[in-house]
């Protein structure tokens, strides 16, 4: 890893004129997947933590101005332009600066309402009761809604053609090639699971999961307004899963994917004939050979084929993660929780939590320690 | 009084007015509730509706977007039809056509584009939602129509992507539909797939498992293109356009839109 990084450092510093190409080369290196995934959960944390002085409007008006002036400096750079002017990455800006604003359009209210409770004021959403007639005030709000989105719809369409490549060729693979950008965070976890995983069981369980929302949180506030103190769990959960690990690895797989699925940084061109990273290594080989220093076992023992002796120690791992780490949480961090929710819905939780969190640990077993499966029994094309 | 509103009274007054809309101009309470309860089209509103319910900071609208954009895209996606054969020979030239000869050609571009926005409207509305806790009791079944919603949406997308058989469709498409190869069991190259057999016969070959049930056969070609074709203008926009009569029969069902209790 360190290698990479000063490969990437040398390769670039060759090119390097003044202080621009150290900022960019800064940003390059920050931008790499340990330092970007790292940096977005931190920049989550710090905001959920600090959501009440960070949502202020002075704060985030600046946080906006920053962005843009950020965000325009780098269209400067040939490189990073010529990712946000595909045209079909501009639906990418779009979605940053929305879930920008509304991200902080819904923390605000949380903010204030829950400043609001502490100070026994009423609610922004208070006054419920009231009630206005559909027509006029609802359907003029529709009207206007509906030509406002009519019109940015057709000044997108004339300022912008869309795209249209070469005729379809079986024969000719661009590279790389990218899945349509709403899935790109399932294409990022293509590298850290196989296609069953991160293409069929991931997608599955994240319908199951979202679908089980309403039925897994018992927890009766924030019914109905925005508030973040009476629901920070829930909160917090929907805010990794779906802002880091749907929307950060959009991003992600955006601007910093390229030929060969390589890392590249933002400014750095798309060199086609860059290496493929390093060879990774099972957790198999890492306890048969590193640790009791013998070789990969080659032959079954106690009645089992040698692959899945093989593949004993991380048999035994797994089944600690998704059996006897449920029941250390369900004594230990998850106990108030478990006992609300009751055994099933607790299952059902916990099961889904452990998943999702399989992601960044995986994600961070690679990129520290070029480390593939932890169960690779490739004879049955079952690797974990 | 003016001519001109004697002939609109005249004309408000008259037999055809009064077949076609039952209410008269909608100036009092009356007369607006029944604007609302006598149009097949708005009375899937309430006549009344909490105040808070139609802020603008709450809803931030982007169901009812995300709802219109679908509208946009059933419009342009139909008058797309008309232009386009679903056919490795001509999908592409069909395409390039309606750059060339379409007297205002902005078809596509506002299908795509549309396309796109609603991708990003849906889950939008989907945050919205979560961050007001709108799902909890008694939503928790329209949160499950709108999870499905969202799916289809996404398939949705998928399948128009492949469309205009270019380079990008085509290689998008590949590279999304390989994973089907990989499903547990029913997938050739899926875990465990080798031994659904019968009698030692293996039954998942890469000729009859879950991709090629997805593409019509073992790569993205011609009988790919008819499948999403008519999935894409067909089967799932039908399938949304009931879900999204359920999702909002729900709404009113489950007490208007959320709000303190
Ligand atoms: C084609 C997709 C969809 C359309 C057209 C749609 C439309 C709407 C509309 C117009 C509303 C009224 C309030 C508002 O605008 O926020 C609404 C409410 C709601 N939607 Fe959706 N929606 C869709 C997808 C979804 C999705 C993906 C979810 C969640 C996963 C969802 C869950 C809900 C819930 C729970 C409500 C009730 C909210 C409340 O009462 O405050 N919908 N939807």
């Amino acid at each position: 890893m360190i290698e990479s990084m000063n490969s990437l450092l040398a390769g670039e510093t060759l090119l390097a004129s003044g202080g621009v190409e150290t900022v960019k080369n800064a940003i390059n290196w920050v931008c790499q997947p340990h330092w970007f995934f790292v940096l977005s959960c931190g920049v989550t944390g710090v905001f959920l933590g600090g959501y009440r002085a960070l949502t202020r409007p002075a704060v985030a008006l600046f946080a906006l101005i920053a962005f843009t002036i950020a965000y325009g400096l780098s269209a400067m750079d040939a490189d990073f332009l010529s990712i946000i002017i595909k045209p079909d990455n501009v639906p990418i800006t779009l979605m940053i600066y929305l879930f920008g604003f509304f991200i902080w359009l819904g923390f605000r209210q949380a903010a204030v309402n829950d400043e609001n409770t502490e100070q026994g004021r009423p609610l922004i959403e208070a006054g419920s009761d009231d009630k206005v007639l559909v027509w006029p005030d609802l359907v003029y709000i529709e009207l206007i809604a509906m030509v406002l989105c009519t019109v940015f719809i057709i000044v997108w369409a004339v300022v912008l053609r869309a795209p249209l490549e070469q005729p379809a060729d079986p024969s000719l693979a661009p590279n790389p090639a990218k899945a349509p950008w709403y899935f790109l965070g399932l294409q990022e976890l293509l590298v850290y699971f196989d296609p069953w995983i991160a293409g069929v069981l991931l997608p599955g369980l994240i319908v199951v999961g979202l679908i089980a929302v309403p039925y897994l949180d018992k927890n009766p506030r924030g019914n109905g307004y925005y508030t973040f103190k009476e629901r920070k769990f829930a909160i917090s959960m929907f805010m990794i899963g779906f802002v880091i690990l749907w929307l950060v690895l959009i991003v992600f797989g955006t601007f910093l994917r390229g030929p060969n699925w390589n890392f590249f940084g933002p400014y750095e061109y798309w060199d086609v004939h860059r290496p493929a990273a390093l060879l990774n290594i099972n957790l198999s080989e890492i306890f048969w050979v590193q640790w009791l220093n013998q070789g990969i076992p080659t032959e079954g023992r106690w009645g089992l084929p040698h692959f899945v002796y093989r593949e004993l120690p991380g048999i035994v791992v797994l089944l600690g993660y998704f059996f006897v780490l449920p029941v250390m949480l369900r004594v230990t961090v998850f106990k108030r929780m478990g006992d609300q929710i009751g055994l099933i819905r607790y299952s059902l939780l916990i099961m889904l939590f452990l998943w999702m969190a399989l992601i960044p640990i995986k994600m961070v077993l690679r990129w520290g320690w070029n480390f593939k499966y932890i169960v690779g029994i490739t004879e049955w094309f079952l690797n974990f | 009084m003016s001519l001109f509103s004697r002939f609109g009274d005249w004309v408000r007054e008259g037999q055809v007015w009064g077949s076609v809309l039952r209410h008269g101009v909608p100036r009092d309470r009356r007369t607006r509730a029944m604007a609302i309860l006598s149009n097949v089209f708005l009375h899937l509103h309430p006549v009344a509706i909490r105040k808070s319910g139609i802020r603008l900071s709450f809803t931030w609208c982007m169901g009812g977007l995300t709802f219109f954009l679908f509208l946009i895209e059933v419009v342009t996606g139909v008058l797309l039809m008309f232009y386009y054969r679903p056919t490795v020979e001509y999908a592409y030239f069909d395409i390039q056509g309606l750059r060339a000869h379409v007297t205002l050609g902005l078809l596509r571009e506002m299908h795509r584009w549309g396309a796109h926005a609603m991708v990003i409207a849906i889950w939008l509305h989907m945050l919205r939602v979560f961050l007001t806790g709108s799902y909890k009791p008694p939503r928790e079944f329209n949160w499950t129509i709108g999870v499905i919603l969202l799916v289809l949406t996404l398939l949705l997308s998928f399948t128009g992507y492949l469309l205009p058989w270019d380079q990008l469709a085509m290689w998008a498409i590949t590279v999304g539909s390989n994973m089907a190869r990989a499903t547990p069991l029913i997938g050739h190259e899926g875990p465990l797939a080798q031994y659904v057999q019968i009698g030692g016969v293996p039954l998942v070959h890469a000729g009859d498992d879950a991709r090629f049930g997805l593409l019509a056969g073992t790569f993205v070609g011609p009988n790919a293109l008819l499948r999403f074709y008519v999935l894409h203008c067909i089967f799932i926009p039908l399938v949304v356009g009931v879900l999204i009569a359920v999702h909002f029969w729900r709404i009113r069902k489950d007490g208007g839109i959320s709000g303190p209790l």
